[in-house]
């Protein structure tokens, strides 16, 4: 894949603060490759590992945040399993999407931060996760309510949905948490 | 043979069928699962693309609540255990992290509970001997593909799972149980659980293609350990069926519920009845062992 640069970006870019909030060394790579050559997505998402990699060296910056790959990486981590320089990409692309959520990039098709806060809400209110009501909220959310609604007969009947939300957490420890993780993000990384 | 078990959130929904086949095998083979009173979400992949800190503290408030009960801890979720296994990881080997972990925990959590996947137990604490001993049916031949995914094996340094490209650990309980472990080539492939509700056009492609692999290979049948490559692989058959115009019919089944039938424990117990593509070809293949 060839990348095209129009003109000097100003400033290092996104490469130091990735690099803090992985603690990877983005150097180490070489453009190997074989990362991009295991992804799975690589393809829909019409980039791949090693040229975000390669991208964050030539001083990329905001506009990487909406890159494809950022929201549709499966985390499955054949990139960082196959890595001759054991870098780990899947932290990389946690630091992006964070940097995405604090700046309010544009998203994909297919929205995963409104999927997360939706999981996250939940687990916030009753300290586990309650499918039930994270699905509905990502569909109203979404606009998809006619996605896989054939399926939920049959799972609720076959007990793989549960109809009542979860019980039995420690929700204070719970809540806890998120209480403080929300402070953390106020401060500088 | 005493354990902390973490059921995770999916022990309640999609995973059901694991949870009660998990603890059905236990119980048949002593094995003493002590719930962990007021365990809470692991977070999953939500919180690990959202906060570094949240990520770490939800599994570390779990673990401290192990750690009280000075048991190692037994984990049936895929996802659950490798955001343990990278938590205690992250922890150990970061002081900034384990500081702000701390902090929002309102107690240190140093990292050091032990966590391990039950077919870790089953294969490393009970042994193939004691298993084979213990079994009173056969699965007599068939074929199964087993699939391990991502989570268990990545990132190997961390997880420590068997082997990173070619693990075994199910292959070797499926011949201990008369079956035939089948070669194939898909075995630590991504089945894309990650996009199921986002992009679910995604994980039919990569799912389908996994029973495509397993099927060419002449399975019968796919083993898993995770409930969401058992979720993509199993609830998914006619959307790939929609996307590909090939008919699907592969029984995706839980490594705990093939152990569940093999040491006599009646399908029901072992939730059977829950799965989408009917289990017909391992039924068939059941009989009493030699």
């Amino acid at each position: 894949m060839a990348i095209k640069i129009n003109k000097a970006p100003k400033g290092t870019g996104l490469k130091p603060v990735v690099e803090k909030m992985s603690g990877v060394n983005l150097d180490a790579c070489y453009q190997c490759r074989k990362c991009s050559a295991g992804c799975p997505v690589a393809g829909p998402a019409k980039s791949a590992p090693s040229e975000i990699i390669r991208r964050l060296h030539l001083g990329a910056g905001d506009e990487l945040l909406e890159n494809g790959l950022v929201w549709m990486c499966l985390s499955c981590e054949t990139c960082y399993g196959r890595c001759p320089m054991e870098i780990n990409f899947a932290a990389v692309i946690d630091a992006l999407r964070s940097l995405s959520l604090k700046k309010g990039s544009k998203t994909p098709k297919g929205n995963m931060p409104l999927f997360n806060r939706m999981f996250l809400a939940n687990v916030r209110i009753f300290g586990r996760s309650y499918d039930l009501s994270m699905i509905a909220g990502y569909k109203l959310g979404s606009g998809s309510f006619l996605d896989d609604t054939e399926k939920f007969p049959a799972m609720l009947k076959k007990g793989k949905m549960a109809l009542l939300p979860p019980s039995g957490a420690d929700k204070k420890i719970v809540k806890r948490i998120f209480d403080r993780a929300k402070q953390g993000q106020g401060k500088k990384k | 043979m005493k354990y902390a078990y973490y059921p995770g959130c999916s022990s309640h929904s999609t995973a059901s069928d694991m949870h009660e086949s998990a603890t059905a095998v236990a119980r048949a083979l002593g094995i003493d699962l002590v719930e962990i009173e007021g365990w809470s979400c692991c977070g999953a992949t939500a919180a690990h693309q959202t906060d570094r800190v949240l990520a770490a503290s939800l599994p570390a408030a779990n673990m401290l609540l192990a750690k009280q009960m000075g048991l190692d801890t037994v984990v049936t979720c895929a996802a659950c255990y490798n955001r343990m296994k990278v938590t205690n990881h992250e922890v150990y080997s970061s002081p900034a992290i384990q500081a702000r972990v701390a902090d929002a925990l309102g107690q240190p959590y140093d990292g050091s509970v032990a966590v391990r996947h039950i077919v870790e137990v089953l294969l490393g604490d009970v042994g193939l001997e004691k298993l084979r001993q213990s079994f009173t049916h056969s699965l007599r031949g068939l074929k199964v593909a087993s699939y391990y995914g991502c989570l268990l094996v990545r990132p190997h340094a961390v997880t420590n799972f068997d082997d990173a490209e070619n693990p075994t650990i199910l292959d070797r309980l499926v011949d201990a149980m008369g079956g035939e472990s089948i070669d194939w080539p898909g075995k630590v492939d991504c089945c894309g659980g990650g996009l199921n509700l986002t992009r679910t056009d995604v994980v039919v492609k990569l799912s389908g293609s996994i029973i495509d692999m397993a099927k060419e290979s002449g399975a019968d049948c796919i083993v898993v350990a995770c409930p969401m490559c058992q979720a993509s692989l199993d609830l998914r058959q006619k959307d790939m069926q929609k996307q590909s115009g090939r008919r699907y019919n592969m029984p995706i089944v839980y490594i705990t519920q093939l152990l569940g039938l093999c040491l006599g424990i009646p399908q029901k117990e072992l939730g059977l009845n829950r799965l989408m593509v009917a289990p017909t070809a391992v039924l068939q293949s059941l009989g009493a062992k030699a």
